[in-house]
């Protein structure tokens, strides 16, 4: 990382500023690496077992419902976030939130306008929507 | 004394005149740097290039808004043709590569370490590359637009050719049907805003991983909270302009019908994303801005900023609530009714914390000491010109009164004096007073303070007219117009030279300052954020050692000295208890 | 002051020169790892709200066209890469540890699942090239003709045989690289395409409510010109996430080649732990690409 050439310059005031080797991570034991394993395999049967059953609407839900469970496994334990900085879990909750917001607001103009669109353009036309 | 002289390290001493310019010699120490001072100077040097050719072409516009009809060209067509390419440059050039990177890459690459007491940014190799990112997506961008004007106006054919001619905006379907060289203009934009996120990233991994011990949250000078904030939006908001580009792209190449209606696409939908990014953007403008105008009306009035939480407070707010408000560039698009309500709203609430940052401003100012040098000059321009800008701001938040504004001189006149008479006067306000830090060289203060009215006068006759020949219905980006508006452009023209000459004046006090300035000392201003608590300018890894906190506004513990014109420390320090015994041989960093 | 294998200034040979400890060293890269996951994962967003707004507009859409997906391949794809995340962590754990040929091994593992995973894409477009389901070719944007007037974008021939508006395409479509023959139309009926990797007859066995399979009549008239919308973004999420299987690949082997010559170990292996980051975000899109364009009811 650091293994450029160190000039005179560079190196002239270090002794000043401290510099303690101290990084004692957490590791994930082989254990847990396989129990999610399992996890993401079950829940992966499960969504696409859901797609057999019809619930109507709800199949979306559950499909979103499913791949946020995943996701959440994925997240904690493959992406160690269960044992770091609380901070990178609202860094990541905050991105999702704006990503909401984009989508949420970007839907409710759409639909609202569609019907002014539907009713302008006849159907079955050779013409553009 | 004026440069920095240490005695400390390994039995290494440095020479009296050894500090980041002179450490390293040659072109490779430089283009090769990680020194966020080097870098932030040669983004000075590129983005100063950009700013310069933006308004060379934006006297380019004026002078042919001078009359109606066509004046620069002679046939029509050619004429017309050769606006919309000249405004998409003027636009897309200042936009993209003054406005947006300006005082983050320039000035918070300098001083955003330096205030921390760090000696670099978190990643500087990212920095670099940043930069380098920045260069080639720039000198891409600048090619493109450039050849498409020369192309228009000469009659010829250049490689890369066909320019722009959307406006900065590549509104669909035209961007999408034009035969101008939309995708590699979107490929260039796309390279900036890398840039940009990058820098983002960087400077909020340097804000939480790098503040000195003492220096919590509030501790921290307003430019820096003001950075956290811009460097939020830039991290949130230009992915999704990456992303808007990209389907352009793809629009255009393959025939992607996201956006062309006449491919089942959707163009209002394309204005969602376009400004989802795009009106955060006007905060990544604005809100460094703001963090610089708090330091110098503080520094300015000899007196602790008054409300220091709410501003730091308010510039957060800005950041989150600036992502709330899109759709207002959208009122008159199409977008639906309800949206229309929903946005016109939240428009209102966005203007408070900026009101409350302009309150607190002025009430620093209220019965302090003030020193009205060129960069206090400067920020006073920015606060009366906010004001004005932010004000007109309501008029277009308003549905019932944009339906007739949108569109016309009214907003160009808006955003100018937000962007233009705000950023860019921070901006410069800022360059005057990190320059002694940066240079170690003082600039003329009798030019400064000259070019500053000249500035702000040209400013004025040139932007003021333009509400009023908005409000009257002069269309933006139109190259003819009614003989009734005549008098409104030829007004504006004349400023814009005014404005013109103010600019250039300001370009050749700096340079001067380069060459013939007087050494500065290292806290001429009296400032107590950590940058003038080392030499100007400073040595390569800024500090010898981490640095004792403060409140970065307490100026009591600076004296005048009229001997080096510059302020030193106050012996006995009257507001901090009896400091350790400084070990042997320092004077401090 | 404690030092390991210091230099002569006495600080850590990794550690660089503006940060204080390791903790805080490996922290930041984390942290700004962590910072640019988000931006990633708001520039899909802007894909997912095309996606969004579109489902919703156009739901009968979007039933019909994933028809075409294979649900088989898309599992097993999700399957792949849920494993080569496995590995990932895996290796990460070993670099933890100084395993230096778990290292090796795990993260040779996670390069084959991402190749693995881009060989399944190539299966599924060469056979969406074949069946005339690419993107958008028809629609190509054309250049300015010989006489000056703009060709506006190609629109494709209704199926159903109606004279499209516009000028006519077949020439032109000829003349563009890429471009399918003229005489294919732009989505086939499920019964009646060729027969390729995936079975267009809906198999029992694999498909889900064969009974209520969608035909392009089912569609309201004016959405029956309208499908290739579902391919336009079933082109876009999953190319560009492919684009970033890519990158990450090249990540990865990258890091392969350092791990191989022993860079990595206890003191230093941010760079492992940053890149494997980056995969699993990889991963994580695909755990929400797959249901929504392949699992549609």
């Amino acid at each position: 990382m650091s293994q450029h050439e160190r000039k005179p310059h560079e190196t002239a005031h270090d002794d000043a500023w401290p510099a303690v080797d101290d990084d004692h991570p957490h590791v994930t034991p082989v254990s847990t690496l396989l129990a999610v394993f399992g996890a993401l395999l079950a829940l992966t049967a499960l969504t696409v077992g859901v797609t057999y059953v019809d619930l109507g609407p709800f199949n979306l839900w559950i499909a979103l419902l499913v791949a946020a469970s995943k996701s959440a496994v994925v997240v904690l334990y493959f992406m160690h976030l269960r044992w770091e900085n609380a901070f990178f879990g609202q860094i990541l909750i905050g991105s999702l939130f704006f990503v909401a917001l984009f989508i949420g607001i970007a839907l409710v103009d759409t639909t609202e306008y569609r019907p002014e669109i539907d009713a302008a353009s006849p159907p079955g036309a050779a013409g553009r929507p | 004394m004026s440069t920095g002289t240490t005695t400390t390290g390994a039995g290494a001493t440095t020479g009296a005149n050894d500090n980041y310019l002179t450490c390293d010699r040659g072109i490779r120490s430089w283009l090769l740097t990680l020194d966020h001072k080097r870098i932030g100077l040669m983004y000075m040097v590129v983005i100063l290039a950009s700013f310069f050719l933006g308004g060379l072409f934006a006297v380019l516009l004026r002078t042919e808004l001078i009359n109606p009809g066509p004046t620069l060209l002679a046939e029509e067509e050619r004429a017309w043709d050769f606006y919309n390419h000249m405004f998409t440059l003027h636009g897309a050039v200042m936009v993209f590569m003054f406005i947006i990177p300006g005082i983050p890459a320039i000035l918070g690459n300098f001083v955003l370490p330096l205030m921390l007491g760090a000696r670099d940014v978190a990643f500087p190799r990212l920095n670099l590359m940043s930069f380098y990112l920045w260069l080639i997506g720039g000198a891409f961008f600048v090619w493109v637009l450039l050849s498409g004007v020369i192309e228009v106006w000469l009659g010829i054919d250049l490689p890369g050719g066909g320019g722009l001619d959307t406006g900065w905006t590549f509104y669909t379907p035209y961007s999408t049907t034009t035969s101008s060289a939309v995708v590699p203009a979107l490929l260039g934009a796309f390279t900036l805003g890398f840039s940009s996120i990058l820098t983002g990233v960087n400077f909020i991994a340097s804000i939480h991983m790098l503040r000195p011990e003492g220096m919590r949250w509030f501790r921290m000078p307003l430019m820096l909270w003001a950075l956290y904030g811009t460097s939020v939006i830039q991290v949130l908001a230009t992915p999704v302009l990456g992303i808007t580009l990209l389907l352009l792209v793809a629009e255009r190449v393959l025939g992607v019908g996201i956006f062309d209606p006449s491919l089942g696409g959707d163009p209002v939908l394309f204005q969602h994303f376009f400004w989802f990014y795009s009106h955060p953007a006007v905060y990544i403008m604005i809100l460094p801005a703001m963090g610089i105008i708090s330091e110098l009306i503080s520094v300015f009035s000899r007196k602790h900023i008054f409300g220091y939480k709410f501003i730091a407070f308010s510039s957060i707010a800005i950041a989150l609530l600036g992502f709330l408000v899109w759709g207002h560039h959208m009122f008159t698009s199409g977008q639906s009714a309800l949206a229309n309500a929903i946005f016109s709203l939240l428009t209102f609430s966005v203007s408070i914390p900026s009101a409350i940052k302009v309150f607190n401003w002025l009430a620093t100012l209220y019965r302090g000491s003030i020193w009205l040098a060129t960069p206090l000059l400067y920020a006073l321009g920015f606060i009366l010109l906010f004001a004005l800008g932010g004000l007109t701001g309501l008029f277009l938040g308003a549905l019932a009164t944009d339906i007739h504004f949108h569109d016309t001189y009214f907003i160009v006149a808006h955003f100018h004096y937000v962007m233009m008479g705000s950023t860019l006067f921070a901006f410069i306000g800022g360059m005057y007073y990190w320059w002694p830090k940066m240079f170690g060289k003082m600039y003329s203060e009798l030019w400064g303070r000259i070019s500053a009215v000249v500035v702000f006068i040209g400013f004025n006759l040139t932007f003021f007219v333009q509400f009023v020949a908005g409000s009257q219905g002069m269309p933006r980006r139109y190259a003819n117009y009614a003989d009734a508006y005549t008098v409104y452009h030829q007004i504006s023209t004349i400023g814009s030279y005014v404005l013109a000459v103010g600019l250039v004046m300001v370009g050749f006090n700096w340079l001067h300052a380069l060459v013939r300035g007087r050494t500065a000392p290292a806290n001429p201003w009296g400032g107590n954020t950590l940058e003038w608590h080392c030499p100007s300018p400073p040595p390569h890894h800024n500090f010898s050692r981490p640095q004792r906190v403060g409140d970065p506004y307490e100026f009591r513990r600076w004296r005048f000295d009229p001997e080096i014109d510059g302020y030193v420390r106050v012996e006995g320090d009257p507001v901090a208890p009896a400091p350790e015994p400084a070990p042997a041989g320092t004077t401090d960093s | 002051m404690t030092t390991g294998g210091a230099s002569e200034t006495g600080r850590p040979p990794h550690l660089a020169h503006h940060f204080e400890s390791s903790s805080q060293q490996v922290e930041t890269g984390k942290l700004g790892m962590w910072i640019f996951l988000s931006t990633e994962i708001l520039m899909f967003g802007g894909l997912f709200c095309a996606y969004s707004v579109y489902r919703a507009n156009h739901p009968d859409i979007f039933f019909y066209g994933h028809q075409y997906l294979d649900t088989m391949l898309g599992a097993v794809n999700t399957v792949v890469l849920i494993a080569s995340s496995l590995t990932m962590a895996w290796a990460v754990r070993c670099a933890q540890l100084g395993k230096q040929r778990g290292l090796v091994g795990f993260l040779a593992l996670t390069l084959v699942g991402g190749a693995g995973f881009m060989g399944i894409k190539a299966v599924e477009y060469t056979h969406k090239w074949h069946t005339g389901k690419w993107v958008g070719t028809a629609n190509m944007y054309h250049p300015a003709k010989a006489d000056g007037s703009m060709a506006p974008p190609k629109t494709e021939a209704d199926p159903a045989g109606a004279e499209p508006a516009g000028p006519p395409s077949g020439a032109e479509a000829a003349s563009q690289p890429f471009a399918p023959p003229p005489d294919r139309s732009q989505v086939l009926m499920p019964s009646t395409g060729p027969s390729g990797m995936v079975a267009l007859e809906p198999s029992p066995a694999l498909e889900p409510k064969a009974a209520e399979h969608v035909e392009l009549e089912d569609l309201p008239p004016a959405e029956r010109e309208r499908v290739h919308i579902f391919f336009q973004i079933y082109f876009m999420m999953t190319g560009l996430h492919g684009l970033h299987v890519l990158i990450g690949m090249g990540l990865l082997a990258w890091l392969l080649v350092r791990a191989a010559r022993g860079v990595f170990g206890p003191r230093y292996y941010a760079p492992v732990d940053c890149v494997g980051l980056y995969w699993h975000l990889v991963d994580l899109i695909w755990i929400f690409l797959f249901p929504l364009l392949y699992l549609i009811h």
